[in-house]
C-alpha cells in the first residue's frame, strides 16, 4: 500500500507531462521536426525494434561491465587507502588529479588506444568515470567511523581486519550506495557519449548520431528512450540491492536521528 | 590484590613537537575490588586520558599501569574490563541482542551461550522486549542501557565508563544512576566512572577523585560513605555535605 502511494504521484505526473507533450505538439507542430510527439517515438521504437534491441544489448553490456569494473577497482582502492598510509598518500592525490580530467573528452584518444571499433574504449571511459565517486565515497565511509566504536573494538582486543569487517565496512555501506546510485546514470551517459566517437556501430550511441544526421529524429529519440530504460533498470536494481544489503538503514530513516 | 595499580604514570601527547601537551603528571592510584571510583574535574584535566590509560587504549609515557596485577596491555588482551562511552557506540547494523553479543563473538563463545547471556543481560537492564529491535528504534537512555549490558556481558571484573550519562536528560540520568548502582551491587564489579557532575559523583561513588588540569593530577580524594542509595539519599543533608565538599575541592583546583 505504502509502496503504491510512493509511486502514484510520479506516475500521474508522468502521464500528465506526456499528455501535454503530445497535445501541444499535435496543435502547433504537426510535422514533428523539432520534437517528435511521444506517439511517433513509440512508433519508431516498434518499427526499429530489432536495431534498438541490439543497441540496448551492446550499450547495456558496456555500461554494466564498466560499472562492475569501476566499482571493484573503486572498492579495492578505498580499502587500500584506508589500510595503508603510504597508499593513501599515493593514490588519493592521483585520483583527485585524474578526476580533474574531463574523462569523456578522452573518448577519441581511447579509441586510438583500444581500436576504433572495439567496445573496450567505451568500457574504459565508463570505468574511469565510475571509479572516482565510488572510491571517494567508500573511503569516506570506511574512515569516518564513530571514534568510540573503534575504541570499543580495541578494548575487546579485536584485530584490525575484524574492526574493518565489523565496523568500517557496515559504516561505509550507505556512502557506497549513494555513490552507486550516482554512478548508474553517469555510466549510461558515459557509454553513449563515448559511443558517439567510436566502438561498435550497432550500439545506441551511433544509432542516435546516425538517425539525427538523417533527420530521423523519432528514431534518435527512440534510442535515447532505450538508454533511459537501461539507466532506470540499473537504478532500480541498486535500490533493491540497497534494501537487501542494509535492512537496518530504512529503520534509521524512519526513526530519524533522535538519539 | 588491587584491581588497578598505577605508579608514577605520566602522559605527554606529541612529545618534542610544538603542540606537545603534558596531559597527566605522576599519577599514583590503587583501586580495590568492589570499589566505585569517580574521576571528576574541569575540562582538560586528563580524566578521560587516565581512563584510557587504564584501558590501555593509550600507553603511559612513563610509569606503570597494572590491571588485575598484570600490565594494562595484557589485561586488555585478556578482556579483563568492559567499557562504555558518552555516545552509546552501538552498531546500527546489529540488533540489540547482536550488539550485546559482539564481545562474546570476539571471544569465541558458542552461539547458544551467547544468546542465553544476551537474554540475561537484557533482563538485567530491563530491556527484554527490545531484544530484536535495532538501536535507532530506541531512546537515548535505552541505548545507553544496551551499551552497559554489552560492557557487562562477559562479566568483566572491571567496568570503565567515560561520561556514559552525559548526554541524557536529568530524569533519565537519575534513573540510570540507580540502575547502575543496582547492577554494581548485583555483579560485584569494580567501576571507574568519569563525570562532570558533582551530585552524580557523590551519589554513585565510594571514592571521588578530584583532578586538577594542566598537567592532570589527582588533587584530592574524598571518601563517600552514604550507605545504600535511594531516592531519599538525594535529599539527605549528609549527601549535600559531600556535594559541598567536592565542590570546594573543585573550586580550589580551578582557582
Amino acid at each position: 500500500m505504502n509502496a503504491l502511494k510512493g509511486f502514484s504521484a510520479p506516475i500521474v505526473a508522468g502521464v500528465v507531462l506526456f499528455g501535454l507533450w503530445q497535445g501541444v505538439l499535435s496543435l502547433f507542430n504537426p510535422d514533428g521536426f523539432v520534437l517528435p510527439a511521444p506517439s511517433e517515438i513509440v512508433g519508431a521504437l516498434i518499427e526499429n525494434w530489432d536495431e534498438v534491441y541490439q543497441g540496448v544489448r551492446i550499450t547495456g553490456f558496456v555500461v554494466v561491465s564498466g560499472l562492475i569494473a569501476g566499482i571493484v577497482l573503486g572498492i579495492i582502492a578505498a580499502l587500500l587507502v584506508t589500510r595503508f598510509r603510504t597508499a593513501n598518500e599515493t593514490i588519493t592525490p592521483l585520483a583527485v588529479a585524474v578526476n580533474a580530467i574531463p574523462i569523456i573528452a578522452l573518448a577519441p584518444i581511447f579509441n586510438n588506444w583500444f581500436g576504433l571499433t572495439s567496445p573496450r574504449s567505451n568500457q574504459a571511459i565508463v570505468v574511469a568515470l565510475v571509479f572516482f565517486p565510488i572510491f571517494i565515497n567508500t573511503t569516506r565511509g570506511l574512515t569516518q567511523v564513530d571514534r568510540s566504536q573503534i575504541e570499543l573494538m580495541e578494548s575487546y582486543a579485536a584485530s584490525r581486519s575484524r574492526i574493518t569487517r565489523e565496523v568500517r565496512i557496515p559504516n561505509a555501506m550507505p556512502f557506497f550506495f549513494t555513490a552507486l546510485k550516482l554512478s548508474t546514470s553517469l555510466a549510461v551517459i558515459a557509454a553513449i557519449v563515448a559511443e558517439y566517437f567510436g566502438g561498435r556501430q550497432d550500439a545506441l550511441g551511433p544509432m542516435i548520431t546516425q538517425s539525427a544526421g538523417l533527420t530521423r529524429y523519432d528514431e534518435a529519440w527512440a534510442a535515447v528512450l532505450a538508454g533511459t530504460a537501461i539507466g532506470a533498470v540499473l537504478y532500480f536494481a541498486v535500490l533493491v540491492l540497497e534494501r537487501v544489503a542494509m535492512p537496518w538503514h530504512s529503520l534509521i530513516r524512519a526513526h530519524g536521528d533522535d538519539k | 590484590m588491587n584491581v588497578i595499580d598505577i605508579q608514577g604514570a605520566t602522559k605527554v601527547f606529541n612529545p618534542g613537537r610544538s603542540n606537545q601537551v603534558e596531559a597527566l603528571a605522576e599519577i599514583d592510584l590503587a583501586v580495590e575490588p568492589g570499589e566505585f571510583i569517580t574521576l571528576i574535574g574541569p575540562s582538560g584535566c586528563g580524566k578521560s586520558t587516565l581512563l584510557r590509560l587504564i584501558a590501555s587504549l593509550i600507553s603511559p609515557s612513563t610509569g606503570s599501569v597494572e590491571v588485575n596485577a598484570k600490565p594494562a596491555e595484557q589485561a586488555r588482551l585478556d578482556r579483563d574490563y568492559g567499557m562504555a562511552f558518552q555516545t552509546a557506540g552501538l552498531f546500527d547494523w546489529r540488533t540489540v541482542t547482536k550488539n550485546i553479543e559482539l564481545p562474546l563473538e570476539l571471544m569465541g563463545w558458542p552461539r547458544l551461550n551467547r544468546r542465553r547471556r544476551a537474554a540475561e543481560m537484557l533482563e538485567l537492564v530491563k530491556l527484554s522486549e527490545f531484544a530484536k529491535h535495532h538501536p535507532s528504534e530506541l531512546s537515548g537512555g535505552m541505548q545507553q542501557r544496551v551499551a552497559i549490558a554489552r560492557a557487562l556481558a562477559f562479566s568483566p571484573s572491571l567496568l570503565l565508563m567515560d561520561e556514559p550519562f552525559g548526554a541524557l536528560d536529568e530524569m533519565t540520568r537519575e534513573h540510570m544512576q540507580d540502575e547502575l548502582l543496582r547492577i554494581w551491587k548485583e555483579t560485584g564489579t569494580t567501576v571507574v566512572f568519569v563525570t562532570h557532575s558533582i551530585p552524580e559523583a557523590v551519589y554513585l561513588s565510594t571514592r571521588v577523585l578530584v583532578m586538577s588540569p594542566r598537567p592532570g593530577t589527582i588533587a584530592s580524594t574524598i571518601g563517600v560513605d552514604l550507605g545504600d542509595r535511594s531516592a531519599a539519599t538525594r535529599d539527605d543533608p549528609a549527601f549535600f555535605k559531600k556535594v559541598t565538599e567536592v565542590r570546594i575541592a573543585l573550586r580550589e583546583v580551578e582557582g
